[in-house]
Order: C-alpha cells, then sequence, then structure tokens
C-alpha cells in the first residue's frame, strides 16, 4: 500500500483541521534521512489518545519506583488513586525492616471547603501526620490540577515543614496534570526537583573501581534486577538507578559516580545533561532490551573504563550468555521468523523493543511513541531547532552551574580522549535510523488510527498499554502490554529476552485465536429440521 | 511485610489519607455512561484523568473502555474549556459517530467553574450536534463524594435527560440498578424475566463491559439501555431504585420530572435483602414470586444451614461502597458472621446510621480518613477470620494470613466478577460459596498431615 493511500485511509474521516494536524505527525520511514515529525504537541480534543498527564510522568513514572520516599498526593483522591501500585515498580529492601513505602498511597484528598478556602494548612497537617507516623528520609509533594488553580503553594509548605523537622528532606513538585501536553513534562518535572533538592547530598564514596548511575530505568517486572546482577557479575557497581528500585540515599550519592548511562532517554535525558554540566559526569546511551543491545552496552562499558581485567569479565559474561540465548533462539525463531508487529508506548520501548522483535526475525510494521519529542525520532541533533512553545515553556528550565568543588575534571578529559578515538557521548539518534526504509512512524496515535492501521496491515501482535490492550485482542490480534508486561517479565538482559522470545511465540502462536469463529459460523447448511408435532 | 508501616497504634489523623477505600467522581460517571446504548463518554478536563478512568475500569471489567476528553492544557485551565470541549463534541460526532456523548466533568473543570450544561447548549444552538443526536452531562468535583457520588450524579443526568413525562402510567417498572457489575445486571433482568415483569433498567452496562470476542472490536456493543428505553421510562408506574448512594437520587429525578412513584430499596444482595425486594416488586405489579425464585432461595438457606459450622462466629473485615456494604453486613449477620471492621471512603449519615443499626458494636467510619490504613490498625488490634473488598486487600491479607474474598471496585488481579452475579439468591450462593472455599483452603493449607481430611 502506497503511503498515500494509507494516509488517506487512517486520517480521511477527521474533520478538516485535525486532518491537517495529524498528518503531520505521520510519516513513511527513510532511515537514510529522516523526516521531520510533529512531535509533543497538544492532543486534540475528542479524540482518543493513549496519553496520561505530567502528575502521572511525575508521581508514577519518576517517584513511584523509590521506596523509602512517602510520596503524598496533594489533592481529591483520585489521582493519589489510581497511581497507587498500577506500574509494577519492583523492589527489594535491604531487610525485612527496611523503609519501603511503594504499597502505601497517601494523599491529602482534598474536600470543597479545601478547595474554596485553599489546601496548604491541610498539607502541611498532613505531612506532619506522616512524619509522626513514619519518620521517613524524605516526604515528596505532588500538585494535582486543582492544587495549581487555587495556588496552593507546595513548595513553600515543604520548606517550612522541612526546616521544621530538621531530618526529613521534604520537597514538592508542581506536576498538575495540565502542565504539558504528556507525561513527558511531569519527567522534566520530577528530574528538576530531585537535581534540586536531593543529587549532591552524600559525597561518600564507595572504593568500587567501576562506578555508574543507570538512569531511566524504572525496574518494571524486575528488569532492573537482571541488569543489576549482570552489572555485579562483571565487577561493575550501580551508584544509583533512577528510579527502579532506588533509594533517596543512593539519589543523594549518584554524583559521584564515574558515568551515566541512559536507558529511556525521553524520560531522563535531563538529569544526564545537568549532572554533567555540574559534577562533569558523562554519558552514553546505552540499551539492555535485546541480546545483541545488551552485550553492546556491556562492551562500551569496558571500552570506557578501559581496564583489560574488566573487558574480560564483560567478554566472558557475554559468551557464556549468549551460548544459552542462542539455544534457546533456534528452538523459537522458527516460530516467529516472518512475523510482524507495531509498537506505540512510551518512549524508549517502541523504540528498544524492535531489537527483540528482530532478533525472533519479526519485522516492525509501525511504531511509534506516546510522549515524545522530535530528538526521540530525527536523534538529538535536532533539539536546537526544537520549536519552544507555550507548553514546554511552562517548564522550568534550572539554571545549572559547574560545582567548583564537586565537579571532575578527570572525567572530562577521559572522554575527550575516548571521544578523539571515535567513542560518542551525549548522543542519541533516534528511533528512524534504526527503522526499516517504508515503515510507518507516527507520533501520539489515536485510538482511530489505531484500528485503522490493524485493519490494513494486521500485524501478528501489537504493543501498547492497558487501555489499547481489549480493545485489539477484541479485533483478533493479540496485545503485548509494554508498560506493564502483562504482568509478565523481566525483560531486560540475557534473561530477559528468552522470556521475551518465549512470550512472544505462546502469543502469536496460540491456537486460542483461530477458535473465535463459532463452528457453524462458517455458513455450514443445515440438512434436517425437526417434525412437525400437530 | 509488604505493609510493614502500619503501626497499631490507631491515633486519629486529620489531614492525611492513607490507602484509600473510595475514589474520585468521574470513573463512576464514566462507568453509568457506559451502560447506555451507543454512548461515548467524555471527560471535561485534563486528559490524565480520563487516562486513569479508563485504566481503572479497562483493568476492572477487561474489556475496551472508550472516552474523550478535553485535553486541557495551561491556557484553557485560565481561559475556560468551552472551546475545547465545542471542539471534542464536533470531532466525536464526526469519528465516532456516537448516539450519546455524556459528558462529566473533572476536578480541573470544576475549580475554574465551566458551567458544562451551557456549553452543551450552546453546542445544540450551534448546530454541532447533528440531529437526533444527545448529550447528557453531569456535574463530578472530585472533592466532594467518591466515584459513587459520579455514578449517582451520572444516574440522575440521564434520569433528568431522557425520560418522556408522560400522562398514562403504563405496566412496567423502571430498575436503578446502582454501581453493579454486568453480571448482576444481568441477573436482575433475569429475575424480572422470571417474575414476568415488564420493566426498563438503566444503566445496563451488561453487553457492554462483558462483551463476546468476535474478532471485531464494536465501538458500541450491543448491549446497554437503549434511547427509546430511556425515553419511556417517564411512564413507568413504579421506580425501584437499588442503593440509596447510587440511585436515590435519580429515581428523585424521575420522580419529580415525570412523577412515577418510587421507592429506594437496598442492592438485592445476601437473603433479607432480596426478598423485600421481590415482595415489593411481586407488590406493586400483582405478579407473585414464582417457585422458580422461591427454590432458588431455599437452596441459599439449605447450603447456609449445611455449612452454619464454618460461618458461625467468625470475624469479618471489610471494606468497599457503602450500598454494598449494607446489605452485605445484614447478610452475613443473618447466616451467623460477625463484621467487625468496616470503613468506606464515601461519606454519608445513612451509613453510619445503617451500620449502628445492623452492627452496633462492631467498628466503622466512612468518610475523609475512613481508609484501609485505618481499617488495617483496627484488624493488628482485634483480628479477623475473613476479609471482604477490592483487589488492594490482598496486601492486608498475605501480611495477616486472612481468608480473603474479592468483591467490590476495582478488582485487578482476578477475573469472573463479570461474569457471575452477587446479586439475588443465586448471587448470594455464590458469594457464601466463595466465603467458605477461601476459609476452608486455610484450614487445607495449615493444617497438620495427621489431620488433613477429605470427608466434611
Ligand atoms: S484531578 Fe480529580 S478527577 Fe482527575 S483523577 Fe484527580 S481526583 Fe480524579
Ligand atoms: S520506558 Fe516508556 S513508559 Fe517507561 S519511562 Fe520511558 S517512556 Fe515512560
Amino acid at each position: 500500500m502506497s503511503y498515500e493511500k494509507i494516509d488517506e485511509y487512517m486520517l480521511d474521516k477527521y474533520p478538516k483541521k485535525v486532518y491537517r494536524k495529524r498528518a503531520k505527525s505521520v510519516l513513511p520511514n527513510d532511515p537514510a534521512e529522516p523526516g521531520e515529525i510533529q512531535a509533543n504537541v497538544r492532543t486534540i480534543p475528542g479524540i482518543i489518545t493513549q496519553r496520561g498527564c505530567t502528575y502521572a510522568g511525575c508521581k508514577g513514572v519518576i517517584l513511584g519506583p523509590t521506596r523509602d520516599i512517602v510520596n503524598i498526593t496533594h489533592g481529591p483522591i483520585g489521582c493519589g488513586f489510581y497511581s497507587w501500585l498500577t506500574r509494577r515498580n519492583q523492589t527489594r529492601p535491604e531487610s525485612d525492616k527496611a523503609e519501603n513505602f511503594i504499597p502505601y498511597c497517601f494523599s491529602t484528598d482534598m474536600q470543597d471547603s479545601n478547595i474554596v478556602f485553599g489546601g496548604e494548612a491541610k498539607l502541611k497537617e498532613a505531612i506532619q501526620e506522616a512524619y509522626d507516623m513514619f519518620h521517613p528520609k524524605a516526604i515528596a509533594v505532588f500538585s494535582t490540577c486543582p492544587v495549581g488553580l487555587i495556588g496552593d503553594d507546595v513548595h513553600a509548605a515543604s520548606k517550612e515543614m522541612k526546616a521544621k523537622f530538621g531530618d526529613c528532606n521534604v520537597f514538592g513538585f508542581s506536576c498538575e496534570g495540565y502542565k504539558g501536553v504528556s507525561q513527558s513534562a511531569g519527567h522534566h518535572i520530577a528530574n528538576n526537583q530531585i537535581f534540586k533538592h536531593v543529587v549532591g547530598l552524600d559525597d561518600t564514596r564507595s572504593d568500587s573501581k567501576f562506578r555508574v548511575n543507570l538512569l531511566g530505568e524504572y525496574n518494571i517486572g524486575g528488569d532492573g534486577f537482571v541488569i543489576d546482577e549482570l552489572f555485579e557479575r562483571c565487577g561493575i557497581e550501580i551508584v544509583s538507578t533512577f528510579s527502579g528500585n532506588s533509594t533517596i540515599g543512593a539519589f543523594e550519592n549518584s554524583h559521584t559516580a564515574d558515568l551515566n548511562l541512559i536507558m529511556c532517554h525521553r524520560s531522563i535525558n535531563y538529569v544526564a545533561d545537568m549532572m554533567e554540566k555540574k559534577y562533569g559526569i558523562p554519558w552514553l546511551k546505552v540499551n539492555f532490551i535485546g541480546t545483541e543491545a545488551t552485550s553492546k552496552s556491556l562492551r562500551r562499558l569496558g571500552e570506557y573504563f578501559e581496564d583489560e581485567e574488566l573487558i574480560a569479565k564483560i567478554e566472558a559474561v557475554i559468551v557464556e550468555e549468549e551460548v544459552k540465548v542462542k539455544a534457546e533462539l533456534d528452538l523459537i525463531k522458527p516460530n516467529t521468523k516472518g512475523k510482524t508487529t507495531m509498537l506505540f508506548v512510551g518512549a524508549s520501548r517502541a523504540h528498544h523493543y524492535q531489537e527483540l522483535f528482530n532478533e525472533l526475525g519479526m519485522e516492525t510494521l509501525a511504531a511509534g511513541y506516546e510522549f515524545a519529542h522530535r530528538d526521540d525520532y530525527e536523534g538529538r541533533r535536532v533539539i536546537p531547532n526544537i520549536k519552544v512553545d507555550a507548553d514546554s515553556r511552562n517548564i522550568e528550565e534550572l539554571h545549572i552551574e559547574k560545582d567548583e568543588a564537586k565537579y571532575s575534571q578527570k572525567l572530562q578529559d577521559k572522554k575527550a580522549a575516548l571521544e578523539a578515538k571515535g567513542v560518542e557521548f551525549s548522543d542519541y539518534d533516534g528511533i528512524m535510523v534504526e527503522m526499516e526504509k517504508g515503515s510507518l512512524v507516527i507520533d501520539d496515535i489515536s485510538h482511530y488510527e489505531m484500528e485503522k492501521l490493524i485493519d490494513m496491515y494486521k500485524p501478528s501482535i501489537f504493543c501498547a498499554g492497558i487501555k489499547e490492550k481489549f480493545a485489539v485482542q477484541k479485533m483478533g490480534i493479540p496485545l503485548k502490554q509494554l508498560h506493564s508486561y502483562d504482568y509478565g517479565g523481566p525483560y531486560a538482559g540475557y534473561k530477559g529476552a528468552v522470556n521475551f522470545y518465549k512470550d512472544i511465540d505462546r502469543m502469536v502462536n496460540t491456537k486460542v485465536w483461530s477458535l473465535i469463529k463459532a463452528p457453524w459460523a462458517t455458513g455450514a447448511a443445515m440438512n434436517a429440521s425437526f417434525v412437525k408435532v400437530s | 511485610m509488604l505493609l510493614r508501616h502500619t503501626i497499631d497504634e490507631v491515633k486519629e489523623r486529620k489531614a492525611l489519607t492513607i490507602n484509600p477505600a473510595k475514589t474520585c467522581q468521574p470513573v463512576g460517571a464514566m462507568y453509568a455512561s457506559l451502560g447506555l446504548h451507543g454512548c461515548l463518554p467524555h471527560s471535561h478536563g485534563s486528559q490524565g484523568c480520563c487516562s486513569y478512568h479508563r485504566s481503572a475500569l479497562t483493568r476492572h471489567y477487561k474489556e475496551p473502555v472508550m472516552s474523550g476528553t478535553s485535553s486541557f492544557t495551561e491556557g484553557s485551565s485560565v481561559f475556560g474549556g468551552q472551546s475545547n470541549l465545542i471542539q471534542a463534541f464536533n470531532n466525536m460526532f464526526t469519528v465516532y459517530d456516537p448516539d450519546i456523548i455524556a459528558v462529566h466533568t473533572t476536578c480541573l473543570s470544576e475549580t475554574i467553574g465551566d458551567d458544562v450544561s451551557q456549553i452543551a447548549q450552546k453546542a445544540i444552538d450551534d448546530g454541532k450536534v447533528p440531529e437526533g443526536k444527545y448529550i447528557v452531562q453531569a456535574s463530578t468535583p472530585s472533592y466532594v463524594g467518591s466515584h459513587v457520588t459520579g455514578f449517582a450524579n451520572m444516574c440522575t443526568s440521564i434520569a433528568k435527560t431522557f425520560p418522556e413525562v408522560s400522562e398514562d402510567k403504563l405496566n412496567f417498572v423502571n430498575i436503578l440498578p446502582g454501581w453493579v457489575e454486568p453480571s448482576d445486571m444481568k441477573e436482575l433482568k433475569r429475575i424480572m424475566g422470571i417474575m414476568h415483569v415488564p420493566f426498563v433498567m438503566f444503566p445496563d452496562t451488561s453487553g457492554v463491559m462483558d462483551a463476546p470476542q468476535t474478532g471485531k472490536h464494536n465501538f458500541f456493543p450491543k448491549g446497554g439501555t437503549k434511547i427509546p428505553d430511556l425515553k419511556r421510562a417517564g411512564s413507568a408506574a413504579y421506580t425501584f431504585a437499588l442503593g440509596k448512594f447510587c440511585s436515590e437520587d435519580a429515581g428523585l429525578a424521575l420522580k419529580k420530572k415525570c412523577d412515577v412513584e418510587f421507592e429506594t430499596f437496598d442492592i438485592p444482595l445476601g437473603l433479607k435483602a432480596t426478598d423485600r425486594f421481590l415482595m415489593k416488586l411481586s407488590e406493586v405489579t400483582g405478579c407473585p414470586v414464582p417457585e422458580e425464585l422461591e427454590d432458588e432461595r431455599g437452596q441459599l438457606v439449605d447450603m447456609i444451614t449445611d455449612m452454619e459450622q464454618y460461618l458461625y462466629g467468625k470475624k469479618i473485615a471489610m471494606y468497599g461502597d457503602p450500598d454494598n456494604l449494607i446489605p452485605l453486613t445484614e447478610f452475613l449477620v443473618d447466616i451467623g458472621m460477625k463484621p467487625v471492621h468496616i470503613v468506606t471512603g464515601t461519606p454519608g449519615k445513612y451509613f453510619t446510621e445503617k451500620m449502628a443499626s445492623l452492627v452496633p458494636d462492631a467498628n466503622f467510619k466512612n468518610g475523609p480518613q475512613a481508609d484501609m490504613y485505618l481499617m488495617h490498625q483496627w484488624i493488628k488490634n482485634e483480628p479477623v477470620d475473613l476479609l471482604i473488598g477490592n483487589s488492594y486487600g490482598k496486601y492486608i491479607a498475605k501480611d495477616e494470613n486472612i481468608p480473603f474474598v474479592r468483591m467490590g471496585f476495582p478488582i485487578y488481579d482476578r477475573v469472573g466478577h463479570s461474569y457471575f452475579p452477587l446479586v439475588g439468591y443465586r448471587g448470594a450462593l455464590r458469594l457464601v460459596e466463595k466465603i467458605l472455599s477461601v476459609i476452608m483452603d486455610k484450614i487445607d493449607a495449615e493444617s497438620t498431615e495427621e489431620k488433613f481430611e477429605l470427608v466434611m
């Protein structure tokens, strides 16, 4: 089907204004010359979208996985309720007694009197109650839509309470749902505040030789555990993960790492950039989804640290693991080869998971992000050209300066030396260069477009989230959730890759899809009838 | 310990809610809207609320939940959402072609004071609503009440919008089923069928939130109350409003507008509530309760008498929605069990009054800070043999090793609730079966080898 046809079929029914807008977000891919795609713009009222809000990005995605912070949602009950245990962030406290607030949902449950007269007093009281009951190391406060409107100052309230307690870090987030056009604004707001209020507070340096931070890994379904274990086998210490299975102490200490690794570029590139500016820590884009990607990313670490022993260890792990993966893949690939997929999720997942599908011999027909920016599609080189609109201007840009005392010139010199040898730092090429020519790239796909797309191509499997899942499956196509993994996973690293192969094999080959039509619905004629009893 | 920070000492909290036993209004309004055939819910506010509400309903019902949103950004939050909503109407009628758009508000649009009924009227006046199509709207600020209130508000709006005034009252009744599962609505319809009573029921999510797999996604599944039936509701002889919190206002609205006699009943959950419902139904319509239902009742009582030893005196903690908790408490007391801790986040004096009369010695509380954290604290002070409530209770059940029956909203981690009813005698039978199973599973799991026995 030609692109024009697709465009017509998929967008034709839209009112003119909607058509004009949506057409800019749908592109046939050309990896040699990625086109310009419209992204990070407002969704269109009434057009059913996959997107969530700023609060979801801030509290749900970024802060949700940190176990020892008491996260208080300041607002009516709903926002807190929906972000309560719905993201599968697994965590492993140090002991049975160590702090873990993840199973709890804290809210100020604002009532109409708080909306009319202001909710700051109630918020302070709630912070006090939380402190008295739990004595946590930190309390974070999240603003929801009505809070922004009535003007409650969560920052002032937090500051006041922090000063009052002395031994508990209290900070707030202006992450009202309407602040941005998607969750992405929330990631940015979250990262800014964590950077401002937490990172850099603890200068203790452990004595291990290879120390990194892993950014943008949220430990959904235990992915982070798999990566932790891999790193441990290679002898690399993860100082902090932002923010899967994380603790406030690890964030405080994170500026002492020697390298930042970025998994999900969209949600967290800000932290890497800010850490580099302030502390001189270089960053590399990595990916631990897919066998090849995992090996490649591990080798990049060896290359960075330039240590023979480390390189040898990494190679040993790679050899050992790849053999195991290959044995499994050889059994599975004949079942999956030639099948097709489409992925429309978050940000990095729509990109990374294509590697796993490639390994299975499956073709990605179309992909796109739920809340990415142009750089996630076209690569970081377009960042300077991205128009800053009113919605992006809404979000505070921190002014970061070099911290003279803590800045590591040594790391920067190392970076320069490696760059001279051709190592690429601070870079991300985006999704388009890695997708096939002619595949479709669609930003913020609407529900309507999704159904049209499935109609046209009938992919073997579709990847999206819970809101899409049952609609797609009603169409007779299995849907793999790539936000929650359908309660499966982990899918990271070698172990995870094998899990994923098996799950996909099952999903595209299970017989149940062939049972949808009742046998009599095929039109076989009836050849007898009851004798009429008179 | 999953909930390792839950401490036994109960201190009054004034501001902090921990592990709520309720959620916010729009999700209820959305669920109610889905019970109308050809209806597309629309959330007037920023898109995050809509996304959350769709996800919550999807996870509970395991069905597609479609809804539009006005996608507010900073600008709309300052200048009002009128243009977003009108644009949304146009887009939705063009692209999805619903018969009805059911708009509910969110905290945001409520706080800025958008007048949705006025905007809807403007859209109609400006010809933005195609001929024969409807807009129904409800105000659902989440800083008032709970998801139950939102459900009730949408039902009330439906009752105000569609039913037509008629002098002649005809021989049929209206059933306002309250927030129950599609399976329960189906069961109510079955009971009406056995009773030979003609009826209109709204909302009715059966056929919508339990749609069959056909290989085709029907944006508007075949279930749901149809517009002609909604209109006809105005000429019913009588309205049964089931559930004081969910349905009374709608019953009242219908009475005011169309002068349909009405009464509020408990949701027919358990024995006596079902008895009362059937007796009134019989009284109003003159249709006797048929043998078939009497047999079902007899089977229920039979199971309880047979199994009485496993039920008697067992202590129960529960949380959920008041319209469920009230008849449930009554039923559990009737079968010899002992509800001792009961919370619901939904405010309302009626709940406390009812509980005071049904279980005066129990710990019960509702409204803000009547949360699952408090209930868990009570459990630590006075342990129970059974826990009943939505999926979030599994953390308490695991920590405290309490047999657990899932009931209410949301149930994310089990299936079946949308297919197997809990209302009526048959529903009660299933409830007792579930209770017995978890209690006995625990006995089996914990018994020593010599005490492990086959015959009861
Ligand atoms: S802002 Fe209000 S309506 Fe939206 S999710 Fe939160 S409580 Fe519910
Ligand atoms: S991986 Fe996807 S879901 Fe996770 S933070 Fe990134 S964009 Fe969001």
